[in-house]
C-alpha cells in the first residue's frame, strides 16, 4: 500500500535541472531583484527623464558655490533690472542676482524634501513595524495615534507649529518630518500584518533570532517596495510644502534664498505683469522638481508592483 | 524502534491545550473558544520518529508548533531537558531553540525571498554567535553537500529554486544549529510525488547520520508509514490512538484509525471488494465539539455511553481512547 518509494539514494544528482542551471549560471543570466526592478524602471521613459532632471537639480544644489555667477546675497546697483549679460535672469527689487538665488534655492528645496521625508519615513517604519508585529494594545495605541494625527488639517498644523518654534530651514524640515509619518506607519503596518504570517518569519522565531533582527532584517526588506514609492512622492509634497510656507513668509527666512520666498514678489501686480523674470524661473523650478519626482515615483511603482506576481 | 523501559523521553507533552478565543462585536468580547488542541499527552524518545496524523483541522500542526513554542499553549506542559517550554522566559527559550527546530510545509513561504541561500543558512550560526562569518561559510558548504545541493547555489535567491530544492534548503537551515528534535510540519505534502520520495529519504538518512528525533506531521498515511516508528492519530484536537507503526497498520483499535486506513487507496484491483467501514458526515466544529467522545457523531459503533463520557487514553504501549476498541466488537 505504500506509495512508490523508489529508494532514490543518490538524491544529490537527481534533480535533472542541474546541468541546464549550471549553463545558465555560467551565462550569468541569474537576475537579482534589484536588477529586475532597474530593468523595468529603465523601460519607463518618463521616469528616466524625471531621474535625469532631478539628478541635474541635485547637481545644481551640490555645486551651487561653483556654478553660481554671483554671491546670492550680494546687492548690485541696479535693482529690478531686466535680464542682461551680467545678470542672465535680471535682478530682484533689492538688487540681487536672480540666477544665483535660483541656484542656491535648489539647496533649500532638496534639503527640505529629502530631510523631512527621511525623518518621517524612519518614524513611520519603526511605528508601523511595532504596531503590526506586536498587535493587541500596542497596535491599538499606535493606530489611534495615527488617526488623531491624520484628522488635523495638515497644512494648518504645520503653519501653527512653525510660527511657534520660528521659521527656519531646520525647523520646517523638522516639523514636516514630525507630521508626515502616519501614512507610512499605516502602510508598513499593513504589510507587516501579512508578512508576519509567512513561514520565514516563523522560522526566524524558531531559530531564535532577536525580535529587532526579525523586524528589520526579515520583515522590513519585504515591506520596503511600497514605502519607497510613497517616500518618493513624499519628497515632491515636502518641496511644495516648503515653497508654500516660504511664500507665506513662514519658511526659509530672507535674505536666504528659496524658490518659495522668491515667488513672494509675485504678490505685486506690477511684477506679475511686467517683470516675469522675477517669478517665472522659481515657479518653473518648483514645477520641474515636483514633476520629475512624481515621474520617478510612477516608474518606481510600476517597476516594483509588476514583479510582485512572482 | 523498540523502546527500552529505562530510556528517558526526550520530550514530554502533558495535557497540552490550545484554545483560540472567538471574538465578536465592536468591543471584541470573547464568545467562545476553538479547541484546536484539547488535552494531548505523549512522550517522544530520542532517535525515534513519531508520526502525527489526522484530518485537516485536527490540531496536529498546532500541536507541532506548540512544541517549538511558535504557539503559546493555553494550558499544559511541554517538558524538554527538564524545563517546561511553556513557562520559561523568552531569553531561556532562545537558548533552547538551538535544540528544537521546525521544517515547514510550504517551501515557497518558508524562505525569505530577499536573502541569498548562503546568508540564509549562515544566519542561525551567526545570530547565536556559534561561528564567525568564515566558519559559518564553511559549515554552509558542508550542509549544502549533505542535503544534496551544489555550493555554487550559495549566491542565489530562493525564487531561483524548485519546490524540492527549496524544501532541502529549509531542511538545511533547520540542521544548521545541530538540533536534537525536528518538527516536520507536513514537509512533503506541497511537493510532487517523485520529489516527496527524495525528501523523505533525505530525512531518513539524516536521522541515521545525525541521530535526530522527528515529529512528523502529515495527513497522508503513506509518508507517515514510511518514516515513522510510532504513530499518533488525532481527531478534533484529541489523541485517539498511539502505537507503533506496525500495530497501527495491522491491529488498529480505534474505529477512527480503521477508517483512516480504509480511506487510503490500495492500488490492487483484487482488493476492490474488501470490507470497509466508511465514515459519514463532516468533522464537527472544534468551536463546539460533541459531548463525550468527540468521534461519536461519526462512529459506526457509537453507543449511549459514547455520548456521555469522554474515553480516556488507556493501554500500555498501544494506547487508545475508545469505550469499545475494535478487538471487542468483531469487524
Amino acid at each position: 500500500m505504500a506509495m512508490n518509494l523508489n529508494p532514490n539514494k543518490n538524491v544529490p544528482e537527481t534533480e535533472g535541472l542541474k546541468s541546464s542551471e549550471q549553463i545558465l549560471l555560467q551565462l550569468g543570466e541569474e537576475e537579482s531583484y534589484l536588477h529586475m526592478v532597474m530593468r523595468r524602471f529603465l523601460k519607463h521613459k518618463l521616469a528616466v527623464a524625471g531621474l535625469i532632471v532631478f539628478g541635474l537639480i541635485i547637481l545644481i544644489a551640490a555645486l551651487a558655490p561653483v556654478i553660481s555667477p554671483h554671491d546670492p546675497n550680494k546687492i548690485f546697483g541696479e535693482f529690478e533690472a531686466a535680464p542682461s549679460a551680467t545678470h542672465i535672469l535680471g535682478t530682484d527689487p533689492v538688487g540681487r542676482d536672480v540666477m544665483s538665488r535660483l541656484i542656491y534655492g535648489a539647496q533649500v528645496s532638496i534639503a527640505v524634501g529629502i530631510g523631512a521625508v527621511a525623518i518621517y519615513v524612519a518614524l513611520g517604519i519603526v511605528l508601523g513595524l511595532v504596531a503590526g508585529y506586536f498587535g493587541k494594545w500596542v497596535d491599538m495605541l499606535i493606530m489611534r495615534l495615527t488617526d488623531i494625527f491624520m484628522s488635523f488639517p495638515y497644512f494648518m498644523v504645520i503653519l501653527v507649529l512653525v510660527s511657534i518654534i520660528g521659521p527656519s530651514l531646520f525647523n520646517i524640515t523638522f516639523v514636516i518630518g514630525l507630521l508626515g509619518w502616519p501614512a507610512i506607519a499605516r502602510l508598513v503596518r499593513g504589510s507587516v500584518l501579512s508578512i508576519k504570517e509567512m513561514d520565514y518569519v516563523k522560522a526566524g522565531v524558531a531559530l531564535g533570532y532577536s525580535t529587532p533582527k526579525i523586524l528589520f532584517q526579515h520583515i522590513l526588506p519585504n515591506a520596503l517596495a511600497p514605502i519607497l514609492v510613497n517616500a518618493t512622492f513624499g519628497v515632491a509634497s515636502a518641496i511644495i510644502m516648503e515653497a508654500s510656507l516660504s511664500f507665506l513668509g513662514m519658511g526659509v527666512r530672507p535674505p536666504a534664498a528659496s524658490w518659495g520666498n522668491m515667488l513672494t514678489q509675485a504678490e505685486s501686480i506690477t511684477v506679475l505683469s511686467s517683470q516675469p523674470w522675477l517669478w517665472i524661473p522659481p515657479g518653473l523650478m518648483i514645477l520641474l522638481a515636483v514633476l520629475s519626482i512624481n515621474f520617478i515615483g510612477d516608474g518606481l511603482r510600476d517597476a516594483i508592483e509588476s514583479q510582485n506576481a512572482k | 524502534m523498540p523502546l527500552s523501559e529505562q530510556e528517558k523521553p526526550l520530550l514530554q507533552v502533558k495535557n497540552l491545550k490550545k484554545y483560540y478565543p472567538i471574538k465578536k462585536g465592536v468591543i471584541s468580547r470573547t464568545v467562545g473558544y476553538v479547541k484546536a488542541v484539547d488535552d494531548v499527552s505523549f512522550d517522544i524518545y530520542p532517535g525515534e520518529t513519531v508520526g502525527l496524523v489526522g484530518e485537516s483541522g485536527c490540531g496536529k500542526s498546532t500541536t507541532g508548533r506548540s512544541l517549538v513554542r511558535l504557539e503559546d499553549p493555553t494550558a499544559g506542559q511541554v517538558i524538554f531537558q527538564g524545563k517546561d517550554l511553556a513557562k520559561i522566559s523568552n531569553k531561556e527559550m532562545r537558548k533552547l531553540r538551538t535544540e528544537l527546530q521546525i521544517i515547514f510545509q510550504d517551501p515557497y513561504s518558508s524562505l525569505n525571498p530577499r536573502k541569498r541561500i548562503g546568508d540564509l543558512l549562515a544566519e542561525p550560526l551567526i545570530a547565536h554567535k556559534l561561528a564567525t562569518r568564515s566558519e559559518a561559510d564553511k559549515k554552509v558548504n558542508e550542509i549544502l553537500e549533505i542535503v544534496g545541493l551544489s555550493k555554487q547555489y550559495k549566491n542565489r535567491y530562493p525564487h531561483e529554486f524548485s519546490g524540492g530544492q527549496r524544501q532541502r534548503i529549509g531542511i538545511a537551515r533547520a540542521l544548521m544549529l545541530h538540533p536534537k528534535l525536528i518538527i516536520c510540519d507536513e514537509p512533503v505534502s506541497a511537493l510532487d510525488v517523485s520529489i516527496q520520495a527524495q525528501v523523505l529519504n533525505l530525512l531518513k538518512d539524516l536521522q541515521k547520520e545525525l541521530k535526530l528525533t522527528y515529529v512528523f506531521i502529515a495527513h497522508g498515511l503513506g509518508a507517515v508509514k514510511y518514516i515513522s516508528d510510532r504513530i499518533c492519530v488525532m481527531y478534533l484536537g484529541r489523541v485517539m490512538e498511539f502505537a507503533t507503526t506496525k500495530e497501527i497498520f495491522e491491529h488498529p483499535l480505534h474505529p477512527y484509525t480503521e477508517i483512516l486506513l480504509n480511506a487510503y487507496p490500495i492500488p490492487n484491483p483484487h482488493m476492490r471488494d474488501r470490507k470497509q467501514i466508511v465514515v459519514e458526515g463532516d468533522v464537527p466544529s472544534p468551536a463546539n465539539p460533541p459531548k463525550g467522545c468527540v468521534f461519536h457523531t461519526r462512529c459506526p459503533f457509537a453507543k449511549d455511553i459514547c455520548k456521555e463520557k469522554i474515553p480516556t487514553l488507556t493501554g500500555k504501549g498501544h494506547t487508545v481512547a475508545c469505550h469499545f476498541p475494535l478487538e471487542s466488537v468483531n469487524v
